[in-house]
């Protein structure tokens, strides 16, 4: 999945010459914790998160000075540079990004425009979905030697089910590298002929897996 | 069950919805979805002498505009397509028909409708004062949506029942679904809607079928907080599970104040059940009937509507579990622990299992679950999380 299928579009700016007290009022209305900072052409030229809010507010103690300090413009608190990305960007790739530099949002820019931003909400949100478990299915877990062919085997018996799959994930057995666990949704409520054969056929199901299966 | 003498005065105690029609809601010979379940059920019940032909009552058909409460109608077209055999594969596919668990089968939308039309009965029954209380077994089939069929079902009877209600009676809706499975059709039909609750409470999506009803999905919008649900780990037992069920019911009921109570009674939460995998026994579905009568009467002067639902051991359990729907409904007391030597008769040489003889499970059903312990704590953390906004404002 691409950047441009997952981004949020209509994202809420500010210019660099508004008010601190301005960029509270916009995150709290909004329920945002990223705002990017835009000159009148859309670039964006800076970034504020609510930690840079929280560090530059008045504290509620100090007595004097505060309104000065609402008054304080976004370009003299405001992050820069800023790290942006485009929109044929993988989703992968923006999780790693994440990660390394220890963001929590990513503006989109296209031809030197804010086009669109994605934070760490957006992303999981999209791993959800890739997941499948936003879909009526019913999860089935098999653990299989880490080798070759081993996918088209176990897809094969979903396949004579007539089971349609919603999602596949494949991971590494903890326990033993020789292994790797396959997880697919499938779209039905009767997983049981599908869980018999796999049996049958000799693979190892995780689940579901009744104490009376021990026997 | 005592009543007050102020409550309205109905023809009857109870009506139980039923016709031989229900049974060609069939998709396959080797499905697991069986009606029989019905036949065997009111066989039953006549056996011990607790039904009469008086109190039983002929289900009418959904009409078309009916189904439109809550369903597409594009999808109803394609259901009748389908019924005739005249629905290609692809379009099929698109409305969910002709998969392994809804396959396409002549006469499907009459079938189907006449099942709608059943808890439809039953509404009426209960709202025009014929009868306190009213039960159709043959509803429940809580995984239908809008435009789409999954889960064994293709209308949502008890969606439309629930519209239907809103729409004709002005009443609002107390919907509790103790299916093993989440009922996903039901609560999404009304997301949004802060004159209908719905309760569920169902084995963990996890692995199971259809995966959503997480304790976090509380409603939406206006809705929000209407929603409640209660994803049981598996292997849950009897205890576990109706501490879930009771304080649940009771406090959101006090919560909602609803006009009118109507339960799915999905018998597939019992440990011999084949396709979940929570363990209980016959005592829960002797307690489900029993706490939605007294806050029926306590809270809704008398208004309940029960339908059924899931529930694939068709022989062991669910005749059982749901025998006790109807006599918790009309009082009647059993006078004996053994079922009816006749019934037995009847039915075992029809049955692939040896049939259980008494109306308590046998000791040792199933094996000793040896995690018991950590299951019936985390099952109180999900109870605690799903009514943590009803606690905190009671105790301010």
């Amino acid at each position: 999945m691409i950047v441009e299928d997952m981004m949020v579009q209509d994202v809420h700016t500010l210019t660099p010459d508004a008010t601190l007290a301005e960029a509270i009022d916009k995150m709290s209305a909004n329920k945002i914790r990223h705002l990017p900072v835009v000159d009148g052409e859309f670039k964006v030229v800076g970034i504020l998160t609510d930690r840079d809010i929280k560090e530059f507010s008045p504290s509620p103690f100090q007595m004097n000075g505060q309104d000065e300090l609402l008054e304080t413009k976004l370009q003299e608190i405001m992050r820069t540079p800023v790290i942006t990305g485009h929109p044929l960007d993988f989703v992968e790739e923006v999780a790693l990004l994440f990660m390394e530099e220890r963001i929590g949002c990513l503006p989109i820019v296209s031809d030197g425009r804010l086009i669109g931003m994605i934070t760490e909400t957006d992303l999981l949100h999209t791993l959800i979905q890739l997941t499948g478990v936003s879909q009526p299915g019913s999860q089935i877990e098999v653990k299989v030697p880490n080798k070759a062919g081993m996918l088209y085997e176990v897809a094969g018996i979903i396949r004579k089910n007539h089971s349609n799959i919603h999602s596949v994930l494949v991971y590494p057995y903890k326990k033993d590298e020789r292994f790797k666990i396959l997880v697919f949704r499938v779209q039905t409520m009767n997983p049981m002929s599908v869980i018999e054969d796999l049996r049958e056929e000799g693979h190892d199901v995780l689940w579901p897996s009744l104490p009376m299966n021990d026997q | 069950m005592a009543k007050s003498s102020n409550e309205r005065s109905v023809i009857k105690e109870a009506a139980f919805v039923y016709s031989d029609d229900l049974l060609n809601y069939r998709f396959s010979k080797d499905h697991p979805f069986n009606q029989k379940r019905l036949q065997l059920t009111l066989d039953l019940l006549k056996k011990i002498n607790a039904i009469s032909d008086e109190d039983i009552i002929s289900p009418r058909i959904a009409t078309d505009e009916e189904l439109t409460l809550i369903h597409d109608h594009a999808y109803i077209e394609a259901v009748k397509l389908a019924s005739e055999g005249k629905l290609s594969k692809e379009k099929a596919e698109n409305y969910g028909l002709g998969t392994e668990d809804t396959p396409m089968f002549k006469g499907m939308h009459e079938a189907s409708a006449r099942l709608v039309g059943a808890t439809l009965t039953a509404v009426d029954s209960v709202m025009t004062n014929q009868s306190r209380h009213a039960v159709n077994l043959g509803g429940g089939l809580h995984h239908g949506f809008r435009g789409k069929a999954s889960g064994f079902c293709i209308y949502n009877d008890s969606s439309v029942a629930i519209k239907y209600i809103q729409e004709r009676y002005n009443a609002r809706v107390l919907y509790v679904d103790t299916d093993a499975h989440h009922g996903d059709g039901v609560q999404w039909s009304f997301y949004d809607d802060p004159n209908v609750c719905t309760l569920s409470i169902h084995e963990t999506g996890r692995y199971l079928f259809p995966g959503t009803g997480a304790v976090n999905e509380k409603g939406h919008g206006k809705g929000y907080g209407y929603a409640f649900n209660i994803p049981l780990d598996a292997f849950t037992e009897d205890e576990s599970f109706l501490e879930a069920y009771e304080q649940s019911f009771r406090e959101i009921i006090e919560f909602f104040k609803p006009d009118v109570i109507l339960t799915q009674n999905g018998a597939d939460a019992h440990c011999l059940d084949p396709l979940t995998h929570l363990s209980s026994t016959m005592t829960i579905y002797r307690e489900i009937p029993k706490l939605a009568h007294q806050l029926a009467h306590e809270y809704c002067d008398g208004k309940w509507i029960a339908v059924g639902g899931g529930g694939y051991d068709i022989w062991r359990v669910v005749p059982r579990a749901w025998a006790h729907i109807w006599m918790e409904m009309t009082d009647f007391e059993l006078s004996s622990n053994d079922l009816p030597k006749e019934w037995l008769d009847k039915w075992q040489s029809e049955s692939p299992v040896p049939l259980i003889k008494t109306w308590n499970d046998p000791k040792q059903v199933y094996k000793a679950i040896p995690r018991k312990k950590e299951i019936s704590e985390k099952n109180q953390q999900t109870i605690q999380k799903a009514l943590y906004a009803l606690r905190s404002n009671k105790k301010n």
